[in-house]
């Protein structure tokens, strides 16, 4: 069952802890998710398990490798795209790629299946300096980069941040055909509805995961009841709930505002209350969590108990 | 009363048309949601906006300057921040107020005063003498926006303002820029998040340098028979024929 496997990893840098005891598995043929905001870990732990720094403590196998005693052998096996875009700017987008290929003692003819559908994409640029490419682009060069050397373990660090949305929609796209493939891939983004197109997920905040398990399962042990609300003045709706007795949480979401309330709160009078706060065409009704109620929730709760 | 108008606005590079005639207005305490994909025009348009670019044709006025003409007016009218935001890690908060209400032109014997003000109506009382580095995040970028409309501009451009804070820190950002909204500040901002969208007055959708729609969030979802903001900028986005950066 090679794939990954990491236990109990832990990194400060100084007084900062940057990972606290965090561990995980991953299968070959399965996405994992780390779910965060900035300065939860995810680039750390991605530098220690492609052998870039070392832990202080924990242990980790990468595709049946030991992460502290295999690291060329491992470096050989995993693909890895940084957060930020490190491939040569004064190359060609061709040169870049035959450079990681060559690095990796192999050539673009003997992997091409591997890339194609993702470099078919900017092929038509093969002369281009990558400098000069616009930031999809640059990103599918980035992924053909990482996947050249036919790696069995991918790691993607926030491949979609800053990204627009449609161009987020085609890069899960592929990773799902990755997945297809048979490819361990593990993929950080901080934002929470991509959550939806992983296997598994962590919610990571501060270094350590708070949970992990599939979407549906972390949405459905939500254990809050929890309406939508909406009026004529969102911004004065949202701060007059939080006024209200029976009142928990509120919080903007999109075209409503997701409030937390007592077991036992009835909505009529609670629209009776909002009416008489001058509150007009008020609706509630029940809302069905998402991934982000559920961080919201859980990074709450656990805040407060540390 | 419009805080920024724009007229045809046109910007060429070479063969290129960045911003390709876009006429639009925008009033005195909305908030305007400027959204593309990347190299739609965003920030081509936004640098116009702020008198940092010249069109190549049409108009644009902001606090009724000229943008073209009266560069240094429009200025001194508005505040900016962008997620890479420029606080000083190596200067403590107030240090930071300080030197950006210098350099906004606020009087020196208003600094004390609106310092106070500003830590007070950030929960940042005891944060004073600390310094920029070692704030989290989400506490930067609220004294960053803060710091943005220090001088009480007309108007303050956001670009891309809450990436990578965790959830909660993004909606406690929007919270700040409903209270400068209502303040009077004219808000206009960009923003990959499309739920955020949802929280503008009005959004336009910018297309290859075209402004393709202009309404309400709630007009547009009718307008594309879409359930999500997320669906109406899909339908629009996905046929740009560029993308660059």
């Amino acid at each position: 069952m090679p794939g990954l496997q990491a236990q109990h990893i832990s990194k400060r840098y100084g007084k900062l802890v940057a990972l606290d005891d965090v561990g995980f598995e991953v299968a070959p043929g399965e996405i994992f998710g780390i779910i965060g905001p900035d300065g939860a870990g995810k680039t750390t732990l991605f530098r220690i398990l492609t052998t870039l720094i070392l832990p202080d403590a924990g242990e980790a196998t990468v595709d049946g490798l030991d992460m502290r005693r295999d690291v060329a052998e491992i470096r050989s096996r995993v693909g890895y795209m940084p957060g930020r875009f490190s491939l040569y700017q004064d190359l060609t987008v061709e040169e870049n790629l035959s450079f990681y290929a060559a690095v990796f003692g192999t050539t673009i003819r003997e992997n091409y299946h591997l890339i194609k559908d993702i470099y078919q994409q900017i092929e038509p640029f093969r002369d281009r300096r990558a400098g000069a490419l616009s930031g999809g682009m640059k990103q599918k060069l980035a992924l053909s980069c990482a996947l050249i050397h036919k790696p069995a373990v991918l790691f993607l660090d926030e491949p979609t941040t800053g990204v627009d949305a449609v161009s987020r929609r085609e890069l899960w796209e592929m990773l799902l055909k990755l997945k297809q493939a048979g490819l361990c891939v593990i993929v950080s983004t901080p934002y929470m509805d991509e959550a939806a197109m992983c296997d598994r997920v962590a919610l990571a905040m501060r270094g350590r995961f708070m949970v992990q398990d599939t979407p549906a399962a972390i949405v459905a042990a939500y254990d809050r009841r929890l309406l939508a609300v909406r009026g004529d003045r969102m911004p004065a709706l949202l701060r007059d709930l939080r006024t209200i007795d029976g009142v928990l949480t509120c919080n903007a979401f999109g075209d409503a505002h997701h409030v937390t309330v007592a077991p036992g709160l009835d909505t009529a009078a609670l629209s009776r209350t909002l009416a008489a706060m001058g509150h007009a065409d008020v609706a509630i009704m029940p809302a069905s969590p998402g991934i982000e109620d559920c961080f919201m929730l859980i990074s709450q709760s656990q805040g407060d108990a540390a | 009363m419009k805080v920024i108008t724009a007229e045809h606005l046109t910007k060429r590079f070479g063969a290129f048309t960045a911003v390709d005639d876009i006429s639009f207005e925008v009033e005195k305490g909305e908030i305007f949601g400027f959204l593309g994909a990347n190299g739609a025009g965003k920030t081509t348009a936004m640098r116009i906006l702020c008198g940092l670019s010249k069109p190549t044709s049409g108009r644009g006025t902001v606090a009724g300057f000229d943008v073209a003409r009266h560069p240094e007016d429009v200025k001194k009218s508005i505040g900016y921040m962008s997620q890479k935001f420029a606080l000083y890690d190596d200067l403590t908060v107030a240090e930071n107020i300080r030197l950006y209400a210098g350099i906004y032109g606020v009087p020196r014997k208003r600094i004390p005063g609106r310092t106070d003000e500003i830590l007070q109506g950030l929960g940042f009382e005891n944060e004073r003498q600390t310094l920029v580095k070692s704030l989290p995040l989400g506490w930067k970028q609220k004294l960053a926006f803060s710091v943005a409309i220090v001088h009480d501009p007309h108007i303050v451009f956001l670009d891309e303002p809450t990436g990578g804070v965790d959830p909660a820190a993004r909606r406690q950002f929007w919270e700040r820029i409903y209270q400068a909204a209502e303040n009077g500040i004219t808000v206009f901002v960009t923003t990959h998040y499309m739920d955020e969208a949802e929280y503008c007055d009005r959004v336009s959708i910018l297309v290859d340098g075209r402004m393709v729609a202009l309404d309400t969030p709630a007009g547009l979802k009718r307008t594309y028979d879409a359930p999500t903001m997320n669906d109406v900028f899909f339908h629009l986005a996905r046929g740009a024929q560029r993308g660059a950066d």
